[in-house]
Parts: C-alpha cells; structure tokens; sequence
C-alpha cells in the first residue's frame, strides 16, 4: 500500500511538472522568432535603412515577445536561397525578405518550410505562406511633382532613375502629373543609373543634370548621393526612403519615407493571433498589401527651403491623397507622344499602373528597353 | 624600392610552415579585432572556421558554394602555369551562361535532362568564344591581355543586363528584368539521399568538379600539352628554343579556361537560379583567381582552397545570423587571411630586399 501510494505521488508529481512545464513553455518566454534578410547594409541611408527602422519598431512594439534576426548585405542569388533557409531552419517563425530579387529564393525556401511564414517586399508572386507587401511610393512623388513645379526657375527637372520597370517609370509619370498640375512649362529629362544603390554614379548623373540646367533633382535610387551634390551645387532636391535632411539641410526640399514599421507589427501580430494571411488581393498586381499615405506606409518628412503658400499647396494635396479624395491617374492621361491614355472621368487602376511602360506628358525621351 | 628576386631552392620546410604560421597570424589578428570591436572573439572564430561543418547540409552548401570557384579556378590555373593572365572569367562566366541560357529559352517544353550536357557544351563555347578575344589580340597584335580580358567583364555585364531587360524578358515579370524560368530540362536537379532527403543545395552539378579534378591533374602532370604549358611558364626562352607554338599554347589555355569559366556559369544558373538575372555571377570569376593562387596552381590545392573560401564565406553568414556581425567586418576578417596566405606563399618563393633608390 505505501509502496502504491508513493508509485502515486512520484507519478503525480511527474505529470504536473511536465504540466507545468509545457504551461510555462506557451504562456511565458518563447518569443516569437522573426527574421529580416537585408540587401545592403543598414547603414545605406535609404532602402535598407527604412526597413531597419522597420524593424526596430518591430522591437520596440513587441519587446520581449519576439527575437529578431536580421542579415545583412545578402546579394539576390544562390546566397540569399542559403540564408533564408538557414533563417528557417533556426526557428524563425515569419521571415521578411526585403527586396524584389529575394522573390525565387523565398518561394524555394518556402516550399520546404510550410510551417513558416514569408513576407516578400516588393515581389508580385504569392502562396499558401507566401505573401507580398508595397508601397505606393508614387504618392509622394506626385507631391514631389507639385514642389518642383513651382520651385524650378529654369523649367527642367532632373530625375535619377534606378531600373526602367514599372514600379519606377509610375513614379516618374506621377512626378509628372503633379509638375504639370501647376506648371505648364515644365519637363522632366532622366537619367537612367542602371544601379539601386552606387553613390558615385548617383552623383554623376545629379552632376550631369545641373549642368544641363536642371535646378530641381529627384531620384529613384537609394544613396543620398545626389542630395549631397544638390546641396554643394546650390540647387534643390527630394530625399527617398529616410529623411535625408542631414545631408542637405540646404538643398532638401522634403524626403517621401518608407515606413514599414506598422505592416510588420501587423503582420507580425496576426501571426501570433492566429490569423496570418496573404490578403486576398487582385492578381495582377504586385503586392497584396500595398499601402500608401492613407495606410502610414508612405509618410513625408517637413516642408522645408521654401516659401510658405508652396509649403501650405503641398500639403493641401498631401491631405487630399492621404484622404482620398484626390485620385492622381485621372483622365485625361496623355503620353509623351500625344497619344491619350485613358479621358477624362475614368483613371487607371492598379493593374494598369503596373504595366506602365510609356511616359506621359512633361517627360522627355522614351521608356528604354 | 623593394625587390623580388626568385630563391634558388624553395626549403620544403617552408611550404608547410608557412601556411600555417599565416593562419596563426590570422587567428591572432582576428582574436584582436573581434575582441576590440566587442564580440566574444572565441564564438566569433567558432563561426567563421567551424560552424560552416557543423551540420552536414551546412556542409554540403560549402560545396555548393565551391563548385563554380573550383571549376573557374582550375581554367585559371592553366592559364597562369603558362603566364598568361586571363583575369576576365567573370566575363566569360557571364557569357558562357547567357549563350546556353538563351538556347535552354529557345525550347520551353524540353523534359529530358540530357539537354544540360548540350547547355554545358554551349556554355563551354560562349566563354570560349569571349576568351578568345583577348587571345587574338595578344597572339597577333601584342595586346595586353590583362586589361582586355578585364575590360571585356564589364561588357559582358551589361550585355546580360541589357538580354534580360530586352529580347529575353519574360513578358510577364511586370517589368522586371528577369527571363522565363527555364524549361525542366534545363535545370540541375539537387541530390536525394535516401532517408534523409535533400542536403542543403547540394546538386548533381558537383560531379563535374569530381571529374575535372583528375582530368585536370592528368593533363597537366602526365600529358605533352601540359608539360608544353608548363615549360612556357617557367621559362619561355626554353619554350622557344624547343620549338614550341607559344601562340597556340596562349589561345588554347585561353580558350579552355574561358570554357570552364562558361560551364561554372551554365551549372551555377541551372542548379541554383533557374533563370536568367542581370546578375548571375557574384563575383565568382574574380574569387577564383585567389583561388587559383592560393591553391599553388594545382588542381588538389585549388579544390582545398576552393573549400576554404567557401568555408569562411559561409561561416561570415552563420557569424551575421547568429551574432549579429556585420559582414564588413568578417570582409576585413577574410582580407587578413589572404593576405598572411599570399605573403607566406610570396616569401617562401622569393628573396625580399630593399633597395635605395
């Protein structure tokens, strides 16, 4: 009898800290393992850097209750393949992969770890535990176009284009639509880098276009590069991805920014709630969360170096965007050789802004490629 | 001004001291930048040297990553044996690949894989056909050819960049410079192991490095064309006095490393990306030329060296992912190594002097 009463008491207590244990193993500790794979390093000043402030206020959202791990400076081949799977294979739970070239590699990865979730930034394929975050960067620019309309003396704008697809060239066509909005005489010349990210090339192409009397620079790359010559050159300019002001608190007139921030802790919170998904967005386009001014992804630093009724237009079509109120790809769009687009009372939709491939009016040259 | 002259007896000694006293240096140097920048310096090394062989697909994605370094490398030694110096592989890796990817497009539906060994034997003649450029110019108007086979790597570059965002982009990428993926037949499968699956990458393009390597050994070790090759290294006036073709012997090493260089590039793609990209190569062509060298310009060393710069590449990975170090400073790490390995290799070969000008 004693000997079945102690069988009974060490059995008990056996259970109940095995219970305990798996108790204390779900409620407390175990953060959720989140992975960031980087292309450059966070220390770029733009593209990587937005994402990085991303991530920080991933940590400090969720403090203890997640572990992050981000890699650096992962090109977009067979590496960025190892990386992510290692990424995986160390229990991270959801892995952001932060560049368009990352979208194979992902998919690879993905297919051996149904388990874990991804998030492409910027890609256009999804599955089951693939999905696919965007931003419309076209916003700001549009804004962009305003300022530059009615800042420029000389009427030629110069833009620093990054890859000629159509993430970049609706940029260009909303810089346009905003310059055109206030000023007639305008037009834009670009320069395509070929590159995301090469500060020396930035700068010679910033330098090329103020000695073809451009007086007001954009770009679509991720240095802060042509800033940096705007403000040696005297002229004016836009900061992209982070508030480049530190680099030209002379020249920057605002910088559109990349604010990832919010998507992550929302994703990152649905994971936990259960209650992950890829959307359930349109086909066509890319990204099934595609946020804009309206959603806080895109958001724009201080009117700056200019005079107050340009600060005070800007911001009134800021607001009237964020609010939508204000569409930009309204009819009538005409294309650079006069052949209309869509007219008047209709305007594109997503799908149509990702196949643009033709620039329209207030833009100099064709669509290379 | 400091100079070189050749020692007259290399002291055998030497060849295995040196080496290792270079990784001890490295150590030792490595131990005090981790240290001084704040990183547990034993769990760093730990990372960069040994965690790479700490699971077996870890380890098999040290092949993996060694597979195009070792067969460029071993073009390259042949080139180097006979003093010529082909520093373009990059580009002859990029157009090897871009001739056999634009062949493997044209037929979309190919299943069988013996389509791959005809996409090998166009790769091997699209970085021929780019080595053989600066092995023209060289043979028959004296141009360098360093600078030739350099330049040509940035044409190639851009010829990639500018197929894949023209003719060969896939009209459904939205825009974005890629290719169709490419047919089945077309791409290298990865290894199954029973009972266990796929290993990492690992891939039935390492075969090719388990066959070139003997080949390589034989042929420069036990045939006439190697020993020809040779000779016109280490003493070109006794080349000619022997009657051999120095012209011939340029193009053909040339030809065949600009053809290794193009195969590397065909099985990298085909195993690993599926498709064509603007960049296909990461540098491969240029790390192979380290490779080369460090491996003493045999076909055993550089399978070692190979394995070795693969290993640390990895390991500065697992050292950015597990301790969050940045990958500049396990670069400068990496810079260190070669360069106490290339110095010992230097020292042992030659007399340093300083000489007052």
């Amino acid at each position: 009898m004693i000997k079945f009463c102690m069988r009974f008491f060490s059995l008990m207590a056996l259970s109940s800290s095995v219970l305990f244990f798996l108790i204390t193993n779900t409620f407390a500790g175990n953060p959720t393992k989140v992975g960031f794979v980087y292309l450059h390093t966070k220390e770029d000043f733009g593209w990587t850097m937005a994402h990085e402030m991303g991530r920080q206020m991933v940590e400090k959202h969720f403090g203890k209750d997640v572990k992050v791990t981000e890699v650096n400076n992962v090109p977009e081949g067979p590496d960025s393949t190892r990386v992510i799977r290692e990424l995986a294979k160390q229990g991270n739970e959801i892995i952001f992969t932060t560049s368009f070239g990352y979208m194979e590699p992902t998919h690879k990865v993905a297919k051996e770890f149904p388990n874990v979730k991804f998030e492409h930034i910027t890609g256009y394929k999804r599955s089951k535990n693939v999905a696919t975050g965007n931003i419309r960067f076209y916003e700001g620019r549009y804004i962009q176009g305003v300022v530059a309309g009615l800042m420029t003396k000389t009427n030629k704008i110069g833009y620093i284009a990054s890859f000629p697809i159509s993430e970049v060239v609706m940029g260009i066509n909303a810089f346009a639509l905003g310059l055109r909005s206030v000023n007639k005489d305008a037009s834009i010349s670009v320069i395509w880098v070929n590159t995301w990210k090469d500060s020396v090339k930035e700068a010679d192409a910033a330098k090329v276009h103020i000695a073809e009397g451009s007086d007001v620079l954009t770009q679509h790359t991720d240095t802060p590069a042509m800033l940096q010559i705007a403000e040696k050159s005297g002229v004016l300019g836009f900061g992209q991805a982070t508030d480049m002001v530190a680099f030209a608190p002379n020249a920057q007139l605002f910088s559109s920014i990349n604010n990832w921030g919010p998507y992550y802790i929302k994703k990152i919170e649905q994971l936990r709630s259960g209650k992950w998904n890829t959307g359930d967005g349109p086909k066509h386009w890319a990204g099934n969360e595609w946020g804009g001014l309206k959603s806080g992804m895109l958001t724009i630093s201080k009117f700056q170096n200019m005079p107050n009724d340009v600060a005070q237009k800007a911001q009134k079509v800021h607001d009237e965007i964020k609010s939508g109120k204000f569409k930009i790809f309204a009819g009538p769009l005409i294309d650079n050789k006069g052949k209309e687009i869509i007219p008047a009372g209709k305007s594109l939709d997503d799908g149509a802004l990702w196949g643009m491939n033709y620039y329209l009016m207030g833009v100099n040259g064709n669509v290379p490629g | 001004m400091i100079t070189f002259t050749p020692r007259d007896k290399v002291s055998k000694n030497w060849t295995i001291i040196a080496p290792i006293l270079s990784i001890f240096l490295t150590i030792f140097f490595g131990l005090l930048i981790f240290t001084f920048l704040g990183y547990n310096p034993l769990e760093t090394l730990y990372q960069i040297f040994l965690s790479p062989f700490s699971r077996i697909d870890r380890i098999s994605d040290i092949f993996v990553k060694a597979c195009p370094l070792i067969i460029v490398g071993i073009g390259l030694m042949l080139c180097f044996r006979a003093n010529v110096w082909n520093i373009g592989a990059e580009g002859q890796f990029i157009m090897g690949t871009l001739l056999a990817g634009s062949f493997a497009l044209l037929f979309p539906n190919v299943e069988t894989k013996f389509f791959i060994f005809i996409m090998i034997i166009i790769g091997f003649i699209g970085g021929a056909l780019w080595a053989f450029i600066p092995a023209i110019l060289k043979t028959k108007l004296n141009v360098n050819e360093i600078l030739v086979s350099l330049m040509l790597v940035y044409v190639a570059m851009l010829f990639i960049d500018f197929m894949v965002r023209g003719p060969l982009r896939d009209p459904m990428s939205f825009g974005f410079p890629l290719s169709k993926p490419y047919s089945q037949g077309a791409l290298i499968n990865k290894i199954p192991f029973p009972g266990i699956g796929y290993l990492g990458q690992l891939h039935y393009g390492i075969l090719f490095i388990i066959l070139l390597i003997p080949i390589s050994w034989l042929f420069v070790n036990k045939t006439l064309s190697g020993f020809k090759i040779n000779v016109l290294g280490a003493a070109p006036k006794a080349a000619q006095f022997a009657g051999f073709k120095q012209n011939t012997i340029t193009i053909t090493v040339l030809l065949i490393s600009g053809g290794l260089a193009g195969v590397a590039g065909v099985i990298e793609v085909s195993a690993n990306i599926g498709q064509l990209q603007p960049e296909v190569s990461f540098g491969y062509g240029f790390t192979a030329i380290i490779v080369a060298f460090l491996g003493r310009l045999s076909p055993i060393g550089i399978l070692f060296a190979g394995i070795m710069i693969a290993t640390v590449k990895l390991g500065a990975d697992n050292a950015q992912i597990s301790m969050g170090i940045p990958k500049v400073v396990t670069g400068l790490f990496e810079g260190i190594l070669l360069f106490f390995l290339l110095t010992g290799e230097t020292i042992q070969k030659y007399k340093i002097k300083w000489v007052g000008v």
